[in-house]
């Protein structure tokens, strides 16, 4: 099973049409040409829908980069026991 | 769900860089099987995007006129049209201005040019009044609110109606998940419930009424799915987005039920394997009081899913069995088992033998004289499906899960089997083809061509396109692939409108012989200008190819043209992959080109020299047609 890291990574390979190699933790809507705010809500359903969470609204506005994307989603997954 | 199988993306990559579409549009259904969600649509929808030209994607035009937000839904159902085969070119309206975009001619909506319209609304922006506000709601409000909500919806559809021939799928209104006075509300007459019920009562009647107007109930959708799962109020509250992100994809497959059957990407016929799909068990091997069916677990799953086989037959759509079987163990479960639903008659051609099953199904393609496209493969067994979708890729192939009991469900769900109008002759296709079998018996036993047609005793009934025959005029236009001149493909609302324009007619033709009655099975549509007659369609269905009905069909249309007093007749052949049968059409009855080189060149017909008699053994009547 791949990490967390690695799944976020790769769905945001495929919502943002980037090269996975090309994506970092410190990957945002500066250096993402097509991560404006549709991709992002799109970007957000799917990582609730890949990992089978919910993210409130405040978790949401929370994510500026990639690596935000990534804490959240770990911490998220630690608190419901996932 | 694992949104990370790099190595197969990787692949697709590849195969698409060597010029492999097809391996690449393999490769991408499986994908998308894998790990069908948002993420990998937009993969999905910039590789398929690469394979244009190389596949044979059906373009589709699509506006959604909406209140809410739906932009995470149309990566989603571009990526799960393509993998059907159809390449959506979609227009997102703006948020809530569906009104004014509608009532303006000059709006993005008419210069996007739609095949088809969706009208997403939800109850509590069209309805505020009977959804959040409904506790403050006087007794006597009620049903004016109700009449308010009726009426702009019905301004709103008719008014799209008269600017615009597209199709338009409405969104009818959905229940509150709990209504505002809780149990007390099913306990009263005017209650909260029964008001949105009658909004849609309301909806559905002149729906009903206008053409190529169909009503998506989307209570029954999120039903289904379950309104505590459905709805994600704090996206709602934040993005406009009512939807969670799970079951974005259910509307979106929702949609795809409707777009299919207007895009023409249907199934004509399902081709069926016997052992472990219509019953449990190997017939060869268990004989037939050991086979798994009845009404009781584990073989009502089975009779579940003859029983769906059955609806579809229903709507029109062929079956037929391919099977690896002893005939004589697999005609005595299908004559004998009582608990067979399914009877040797309910199948319009049979394979079962121990050849190969890629050759058994382009048999029976060539039998049904339908195409390979037309048709879809219902297997238990993964490795013959992933065979057939490698040796006949146009072929629709059915995912099965492992569990029989869901297969009832996984044919129900099947949006290529989805139809959105019925005609007669959809009711009584199947009958057709079993007096079909008659027939070519009986074609072998006659010396000549001619001896044959004469002993069919054709009649033909020739008129002029009215309500009765509207929908069936158009279904043909959309259908028919073989003996087709131009393959011209319109809704219901373009041969309405075609039917009125001042010097264009549009006439059908229904044919009956000694065996039966086939039905409406061609259809004409010319244009007269001052001395000429253009044939802008001329169509039969494949039921009546080579029994010369076109020569019937095209003696009626020159006798009209002369008394209308034109000099000339005119036509074009557009080839397609599979118009073969109609090219010589224009040559073998005397049209001369004006230049044999270009495709694009017409064919001419002098009306003063030229002489179309109706062939001897088809009697024709030609019938005085009802006006719109």
């Amino acid at each position: 099973m791949a990490s967390v890291a690695q799944r976020v990574h790769s769905i945001a390979s495929d919502v943002f049409g980037v090269p996975a190699q090309r994506i970092f933790p410190d990957s945002s809507p500066v250096t993402l040409e097509r991560w404006d705010s549709t991709q992002h809500l799109t970007f957000v359903l799917a990582l609730e829908e890949s990992f089978q969470l919910q993210f409130s609204p405040e978790e949401t506005e929370r994510i500026r980069t990639i690596g935000d994307a990534v804490k959240l989603v770990e911490e998220k997954i630690q608190v419901e026991g996932k | 769900m694992r949104g990370d199988d790099l190595q197969l993306r990787e692949e697709i990559d590849h195969l698409i860089a060597v010029g492999d579409a097809l391996g690449a549009s393999l490769r991408l259904t499986e994908l998308w099987q894998q790990e069908t969600g948002a993420a990998v649509a937009s993969f999905l929808i910039s590789r398929y995007e690469k394979l244009r030209g190389a596949r044979p994607f059906i373009p589709h035009r699509l506006a959604i006129l909406r209140s809410f937000t739906l932009e995470p839904v149309v990566p989603l159902l571009r990526a799960a049209a393509f993998v059907a085969g159809v390449d959506l070119t979609v227009h997102l309206g703006g948020f809530n201005t569906y009104p004014q975009e509608i009532l303006d001619t000059a709006s993005p909506l008419y210069s996007f040019a739609p095949d088809t319209v969706i009208l997403a609304v939800q109850t509590r922006d069209v309805a505020r009044e009977l959804w959040s506000d409904y506790a403050d709601l006087a007794a006597d409000a009620v049903q004016p609110a109700i009449a308010r909500s009726v009426a702009s919806f019905q301004s709103c559809v008719r008014t799209f109606r008269q600017q615009s021939v597209a199709n338009l799928i409405v969104h009818a209104l959905e229940q509150p998940p709990i209504p505002s006075l809780g149990v007390l509300d099913a306990q009263t007459d005017g209650g909260q419930s029964a008001a949105i019920r009658q909004i849609n009562d309301g909806l559905r009647g002149f729906c009903q009424e206008l053409r190529g107007v169909y009503m998506l109930d989307y209570d029954s959708l999120v039903a289904r799915h379950g309104y505590a799962h459905w709805h994600d109020e704090s996206k709602w509250l934040t993005a406009r987005m009512p939807i969670s992100a799970s079951y974005i994809m259910h509307l979106a497959q929702e949609w795809l039920r409707f777009l299919l059957p207007l895009a023409g990407r249907t199934a004509k016929a399902v081709v069926v394997d016997l052992d472990n799909t219509l019953w449990g068990g190997v017939i060869g091997e268990d004989g037939m009081h050991g086979i798994r069916l009845g009404q009781e677990y584990p073989g009502a799953a089975y009779q579940a899913l003859q029983r769906a086989l059955l609806d579809l037959r229903r709507k029109g759509i062929l079956l037929a069995v391919c099977s690896k079987n002893n005939l004589e163990d697999a005609m005595e479960v299908l004559e004998k088992h009582p608990d067979m639903l399914l009877k040797p008659e309910h199948f319009a051609a049979m394979r079962i033998n121990w050849s190969d099953k890629t050759q058994n199904l382009r048999e029976i393609a060539a039998e049904l004289n339908i195409g390979i496209d037309a048709i879809a493969f219902l297997d238990d067994n993964p490795v013959e499906r992933a065979q057939v979708r490698v040796d006949l890729p146009e072929m629709t192939v059915i995912e099965l899960p492992a569990d029989p009991s869901k297969y009832a469900d996984a044919v129900r769900d099947s949006p290529v089997f989805e139809r959105l109008t019925l005609s007669e002759e959809d009711r009584r296709r199947a009958s057709f083809y079993a007096s079909g079998r008659e027939r070519a018996n009986a074609e072998q036993s006659f010396e000549s061509k001619e001896d044959f047609l004469r002993s069919l005793e054709q009649e033909a009934e020739v008129v002029t396109v009215g309500p009765a025959t509207l929908a069936r005029v158009a279904q043909l236009t959309q259908k028919t692939n073989q003996f087709n001149l131009t393959t011209r493909r319109y809704s219901e609302q373009q041969i309405s409108e075609l039917a009125k324009r001042p010097g264009w007619q549009v006439v059908s033709l229904r044919l009956r012989d000694r065996y039966g009655d086939h039905g409406l099975v061609g259809v004409a549509i010319v244009q007269f200008g001052a001395e000429s007659c253009e044939i802008d369609t001329f169509l039969l269905s494949c039921r009546v190819i080579g029994r010369s009905v076109e020569t019937a069909l095209l003696s009626h249309l020159v006798e009209t043209a002369r008394t209308r007093g034109a000099q000339f007749m005119r036509g074009w052949f557009f080839s397609t992959r599979k118009n073969a049968p109609a090219k010589n059409f224009y040559a073998q009855h005397g049209f001369q080109q004006e230049s044999s080189d270009s495709e694009g060149s017409p064919w001419t017909l002098d009306l003063q020299k030229a002489e179309i008699a109706c062939p001897e053994w088809i009697k024709v009547r030609v019938l005085a047609g009802a006006k719109f």
